[in-house]
């Protein structure tokens, strides 16, 4: 995915508490790898008119199966505020 | 924008342990009922999110942050912590859950500041359980968050 903007956009039940949680995480995250990202968020119930063209979406394993089959791939994060899960999490992505 | 500290104002609460989860929830949200932060009824909306969307609230480990959406009967911004010295399992599995965060919200901006700071104190939320747990009253609580933001952001 080199040079290209990602689309990225964190997923919680009411995309009011832990999807900004999680957005906050994953742009301290991306600025970290040096990478470009524009990051939203989104509830479960909308998620998936909104995820249509994104590159990654980010959320709970509670919540990843309620997802189900997406063109995006689909990270799943069981520490929301936690730097070193999110960096490797991204990084493993990023690279498979 | 009110702070993490500001917004808890003076509604925390040290209990010994707790039957199940949602009576947990129902501590939580009682501390915001009665100060008109929300109507009853959001108690209940909390309790059913947790049940529709599973234990996603559990964000970190020891820590869930229940809470229901504005239009749910948030009448205003605020937050509830209770500290439950024995912990309870939400079926998550960052239990069990020794701090719970409860907070209502009447739009999509009013808890950006709260929330930041929340991630910040979460950083290592195992640690901040045990130091929760073994503290004997609210104003060491209070003690505490002041003086970690205090040195955050000198």
């Amino acid at each position: 995915m080199g040079g290209k903007r990602l689309k990225i956009v964190a997923v919680c039940g009411m995309g009011l508490g832990s999807s900004l949680i999680l957005k906050m995480n994953i742009e301290k995250v991306i600025k970290d790898l040096n990478l470009e990202a524009d990051v939203s968020t989104t509830d479960i119930s909308t998620a998936k008119a909104v995820i249509g063209d994104a590159d990654i979406v980010i959320t709970s394993p509670e919540l990843a199966q309620q997802i189900g089959d997406v063109k995006a791939k689909v990270v799943t994060i069981k520490n929301f505020v936690n730097f070193n899960e999110m960096k490797e999490a991204l990084e493993k992505t990023l690279k498979g | 924008m009110l702070n993490f500290l500001e917004a808890i104002g003076d509604r925390i609460e040290i209990i010994d342990k707790v039957d199940s989860w949602e009576d947990a929830v129902r501590i939580g949200g009682k501390l915001l009922e009665k100060d008109g932060i929300v109507k009853p009824d959001y108690i209940d909306k909390m309790i059913e999110v947790c049940k529709e969307l599973g234990p996603y609230v559990a964000i970190a480990p020891r820590v869930a942050i229940p809470h229901a959406r504005p239009e749910d009967g948030a009448l205003s911004f605020g937050v509830s912590l209770l500290v439950i010295k024995e912990g309870i399992n939400f079926g998550s599995h960052n239990d069990p859950i020794y701090l719970l965060i409860s907070f209502a919200t009447p739009d999509k901006e009013s808890h950006l500041k709260f929330l930041q700071e929340l991630a910040e104190i979460l950083q290592d939320s195992d640690k901040l359980a045990e130091q929760f747990i073994n503290f004997k009253g609210k104003e060491e609580i209070k003690d505490y968050i002041n003086k970690f933001f205090s040195q955050i952001n000198t």
